[in-house]
């Protein structure tokens, strides 16, 4: 063996190790993620029991649970709070904008009863965690995005992790999708003074639209509108919270 | 140079510092209030002031040695103030705090604690220079805490000046330069007149160096306006700025502003264009197209819970109170107004809306049928007689005012049980009084605004006040009608129908009945009917009691409508955060109480410490009575400044005027007090000003100035101005002179501990500025002013066992 193979083989062998040792590393840090995940996952079946009184719902279609089982919420994080990824709560993901509360995530989610059918529109993309985590219950998830950047991130993020039935666009929110309309079920995943009609006029009879009112880090309410068969438009208003502002005695 | 001029120079110097420091205090306050919300930037700011209580500790452990070297010394901390303040601020806001995420997260604490500790650099400079003065040069002590306060009072009105006048950012270059003035002028004692002229040259130079980006304000990414300028297209069009806020306007041609609060969800149209105007980053308030005629392209102006009381009365003369970017006023035209006054607080706002934007308002400000009013609205609703058949108090507060909470700890006389009377007496006979706010579950200050309501109709006479309140709801806004008559069945019968109209649903009418309260915007238990109803019924107060949130009406002596923080709730809260139950904590309040938790045992390490130091040299009898006596009076100056600028504010109706007047004269009249505590120390025992003060409080506050008030309460700005400066002043001057005199008896009898004592008092300032807001609170501002008389009482107490007159 001449010198320079020599050194060629040696090189190739350190690579494949190295390679090897990063692998494992990499799988010690799914797995770790993985775990996370499941108690993730346990937290929020807890709150959904504790709270049910108010939400109208103590428990969570089990397909939401298993899917947010799956879905790596750590992938749909910034760097710098991938420890966090699986606490339950909001986390910044830049341009001011926020990766909602995994629990609020979940109850919005199991609101908008699902089918696997379902065509499902989104306002504000975000990260792209929530579109994710519909495009595992539904046929086809439209989701726009005003923020260019964030719109651009998420398209990448998601292609990454396979999801093909996600289709995200740039634009200005208040429009829907005309082209796609109706839609079986609508989520508008940031907290806005009003509901813009055309996404009321999207929405199918017997379709449902989610819409969280409060600031970014405290979700104080959701809103469920449901359109009747008749058209009309009956809104809930839900507690996140199981809270009675009241002392017993009333 | 005489001995005159000499000593001219240090008191000169003393004042600058002092008055540079107040003013960046106030600065810092504007500054970080954009960068943040308001509630972190008070709390950063209370905290970074124990800059002033590290200054006693360092003086006290290493004082003697600064004394021997006292000029470069204090030259060197005013030019390290100068620096500091600008450098300090820079790099304040580009720590990434995130106050919304406090809950959430514990790594926020640390960037707060962070951020106090580094803006208290410059307060620790400014501190010592004036510690330094009165260590090193103990016989001029009353002369140079005179200056100290001359300057705090000249600095607190200069302040305000440089933010009327200037940007934020030549404001912290004019701090700058003044630093470096002081640094320059106490070398005329020595005396270095060039060395002192190369200072202020330098410190010129610095001042205008400054980057301007390093001093301006950066609005954080979770506010409104960041948001709003990372839409394509989107852009700031004209900027102003004074005490009253920052404000933004822009105009977003590709992704349009679509702002209109409790809009029904039966309205297919879509909003007319818009302007934005911001308030320090946040606040929505919008300029909208116009052509200056009723027009159907503006009839969605009318399906908002806000358009409720048109339909009670026709072609109205209509107060609008708050009217900003002039939404309201606009909604009433179209609404068949024939007449509008707008009140509006702030010039700028107003010169915005009527002058820089008036062809895309279509000159709404200058129609022949508005009136633009620049006043305080409590101000304008006290000093006119005028009536009116609608008026309309401004939204409580904003969208992120409602969901964080944050708000709790500002003081507001417009919801008081006093307003809602004030404005009930500005009604015609078929007049109307609304109120429109954002409104989310379980319900907060809807209840205690309703309550406040019937409090105040109750006040007025009114035997049967639900026959006289009306309130209906939508998904997210709430709007309550106060009315002068009894509401009649045809009232009711056209409230009933305007909310099957637009699909909102009523939460009180004469004869409402339970099953028409929830059926459009169905919510799990309609706590806001029921609350209504109990609130109505024969034990109100038992329901308040109840309640898990304070919805007690907010009085003038409790003007804090935005706190409904109640202590027994909080740990039910807390076990339910993870579900998301931060939203419901009141954090204003608690926020104070974590400030208070702080800076009290940081208060003691700092006295603590140096009290070991001092006793190895030379021990003192007595030290602690010695520091309860500056502890007092560090706590009760505090105390009646605040509760009597509160006191004024509402008095003058303005509150930058009262700002301006409370704190000048208080703080100039004290230094008078302390320029002239060496001749009552010469005849009288040194508990003599604490007691007078003991006893003239308590008769200031419960009879002075209520006849005051009530006899001038009609009258105009500048009388008011100095009617309060004339009644503040003699009171100011016995404020002055208990610490000069402490001082000056310690000075003579135990020198050391003079830095002590200097750094008490600042650690108790500290304390007394958290304390005073959470006991007005909780018992109102009177009960601040008797705690402050209590203290003086105390302190009296402890003078008079100090040993009297000096030889």
């Amino acid at each position: 063996m001449n010198p320079t193979r020599r050194r060629f083989v040696q090189l190739v062998v350190m690579i494949a190790g190295l390679g090897i040792a990063i692998t494992s590393a990499a799988g010690d840090e799914e797995a770790h993620f993985v775990s996370e995940r499941a108690a993730m996952v346990k937290d929020i079946a807890t709150l959904a029991r504790f709270t049910g009184s108010d939400s109208g719902r103590s428990v969570f279609d089990a397909r939401v649970m298993s899917v947010l089982n799956r879905v790596p919420r750590h992938r749909f994080v910034p760097e710098d709070e991938l420890g966090s990824a699986y606490a339950n709560r909001p986390l910044s993901i830049g341009y001011g904008q926020t990766i909602s509360q995994p629990y609020i995530v979940a109850l919005m989610t199991d609101l908008l009863d699902l089918r696997p059918g379902h065509r499902v529109l989104e306002i504000g993309t975000g990260s792209g965690y929530q579109a994710a985590i519909l495009a595992e219950l539904v046929q086809q998830v439209y989701s726009i995005e005003i923020v260019a950047p964030l719109a651009e991130q998420a398209r990448a993020r998601l292609a990454a992790l396979g999801y093909a039935n996600i289709e995200v666009r740039n634009a200005d929110g208040y429009y829907g999708w005309p082209e796609q309309a109706p839609f079986d079920a609508i989520v508008v995943t940031a907290a806005a003074g009003s509901i813009p009609p055309p996404l009321i006029q999207q929405l199918k009879t017997g379709g449902r639209l989610v819409i969280p009112v409060g600031s970014q880090f405290f979700t104080q309410t959701l809103m469920l509108v449901e359109k009747r068969d008749d058209g009309k438009l009956v809104t809930r208003e839900l507690m996140p919270v199981a809270f009675v502002p009241l002392t017993g005695r009333h | 140079m005489s001995p005159l001029q000499t000593r001219s120079g240090l008191a000169l110097s003393v004042a600058l510092v002092s008055a540079a420091a107040l003013a960046y205090q106030l600065l810092l306050m504007r500054l970080l209030g954009i960068v943040h919300w308001y509630p972190f930037a008070a709390m950063i700011v209370s905290l970074a002031l124990l800059g002033h209580g590290i200054s006693g500790t360092v003086l006290a452990v290493w004082g003697s040695a600064a004394r021997r070297r006292f000029l470069p010394l204090f030259s060197a901390c005013a030019a390290g103030f100068a620096l500091s303040a600008a450098l300090c601020f820079a790099v304040a806001q580009r720590v990434p705090f995130n106050g919304l995420e406090l809950v959430w997260n514990p790594g926020q604490v640390l960037r707060l604690a962070l951020l106090y500790l580094l803006l208290s650099v410059p307060f620790l400079f400014a501190a010592t220079c004036i510690g330094l003065a009165l260590i090193a040069r103990d016989a001029q002590i009353a002369r140079l805490y005179a200056a100290d306060l001359v300057g705090a009072g000249i600095g607190a009105a200069a302040a305000i000046g440089l933010m009327l006048a200037l940007s934020l950012a030549d404001g912290l270059r004019v701090v700058t330069l003044s630093g470096f003035a002081a640094a320059g002028l106490v070398w005329l004692e020595a005396p270095r007149p060039r060395r002192a002229l190369a200072l202020v040259l330098l410190g010129a130079a610095v001042a205008w160096l400054w980057p301007a980006e390093w001093l301006t304000p950066q609005v954080n990414a979770f506010k409104g306006l960041s948001k709003a300028l990372l839409v394509e297209n989107t852009r700031v069009i004209a900027e102003r700025s004074s005490p009253l806020g920052l404000l933004d306007v822009i105009e977003s041609p590709s992704v349009p502003l679509r702002h209109v609060p409790g809009l029904s969800l039966t309205t297919t149209m879509e909003p007319a264009p818009q302007l934005g105007m911001f308030t320090d980053g946040d606040d929505l308030g919008v300029i909208t197209a116009w052509d200056g005629s009723a027009s159907p392209a503006l009839d969605y102006l009318g399906a908002t819970t806000s358009a409720l009381p048109f339909a009670l009365v026709s072609s109205p003369r209509v107060l609008v109170l708050g009217a900003g970017a002039g939404a309201d006023v606009l909604q009433a035209l179209q609404l068949g107004a024939r007449a509008v006054v707008a009140v509006d607080l702030n010039p700028q706002r107003v010169a915005l809306a009527r002058e820089t934007f008036a062809d895309f308002a279509g000159h709404l400000y200058s129609d022949p049928r508005v009136r633009v009013v620049i006043a305080d609205a409590r101000g304008y609703l006290r000093a006119n007689a005028e009536t009116f058949d609608l008026i309309e108090f401004p939204p409580a507060d904003s969208l992120a005012g409602a969901g964080a909470g944050v708000q709790a700890a500002a003081d507001s006389f417009l919801y008081t049980v006093e307003a809602l009377r004030e404005a009930h007496a500005r009604l015609g006979d078929r007049g109307v009084l609304a109120i429109t706010r954002w409104e989310s579950g379980p319900p907060r200050a809807s209840l205690k605004l309703f309550a406040t309501a019937v409090a105040a109709l109750r006040a007025q006479g009114v035997v049967d006040p639900g026959r006289h309140l009306a309130a209906i709801r939508s998904w997210n806004t709430s709007t309550l009608l106060l009315t002068r008559r009894t509401l009649d069945a045809e009232d009711t019968a056209r409230i009933a129908a305007f909310c099957d109209r637009l699909a909102f649903d009523p939460v009180h009418y004469p004869g409402l009945a339970a099953d028409s309260a929830n059926r459009y915007n169905i919510v799990t238990t309609p706590w806001l009917y029921q609350g209504a109803q109990a609130l109505l019924g024969p034990d109100p107060a038992q329901y308040v009691r109840d309640y898990k949130f304070a919805i007690a009406p907010a009085t003038d002596d409790r003007p804090f409508f935005h706190n409904f923080f109640r202590w027994r709730t909080l740990p039910e809260l807390w076990r339910l955060r993870g579900a998301g139950a931060a939203a419901l904590l009141d954090s204003g309040y608690l926020m104070l109480a974590a400030a208070l938790a702080q800076a009290v045992p940081l208060a003691l390490v700092l006295v603590l410490v140096p009290l070991l130091a001092l006793r190895r040299a030379a021990p003192l009898r007595g030290q602690w009575r010695t520091a309860a006596y500056f502890l007092a009076l560090g706590l009760a100056f505090l105390f009646v400044e605040l509760a009597l600028l509160s006191r004024f504010t509402l008095f003058i109706g303005s509150p930058l005027l009262a700002a301006t007047v409370v704190l000048g004269t208080l703080l100039v009249f004290a230094g008078v007090g302390s320029a002239a505590s060496p001749f009552v120390r010469a005849r009288h025992p040194i508990g003599l000003a604490a007691t007078a003060l003991a006893i003239a409080l308590p008769l200031v506050d419960g009879v002075v100035l209520p006849v005051l008030f009530a006899n001038a309460a009609a009258w105009a700005l500048v009388p008011k101005a100095l009617v309060s400066a004339a009644t503040l002043a003699p009171l100011a001057v016995v404020m002055g002179m208990p610490f000069p005199l402490g001082l000056a008896h310690l000075a003579q009898t135990a020198p050391g501990f003079v830095p002590w004592a200097w750094g008490i008092n600042g650690c108790a300032s500290v304390i007394s500025a958290l304390l005073a807001v959470l006991i007005a609170i909780d018992f109102g501002y009177g009960s601040v002013i008797f705690a402050a008389a209590a203290l003086y009482a105390f302190a009296a107490m402890l003078g008079w066992t100090m040993g009297g007159r000096s030889s």
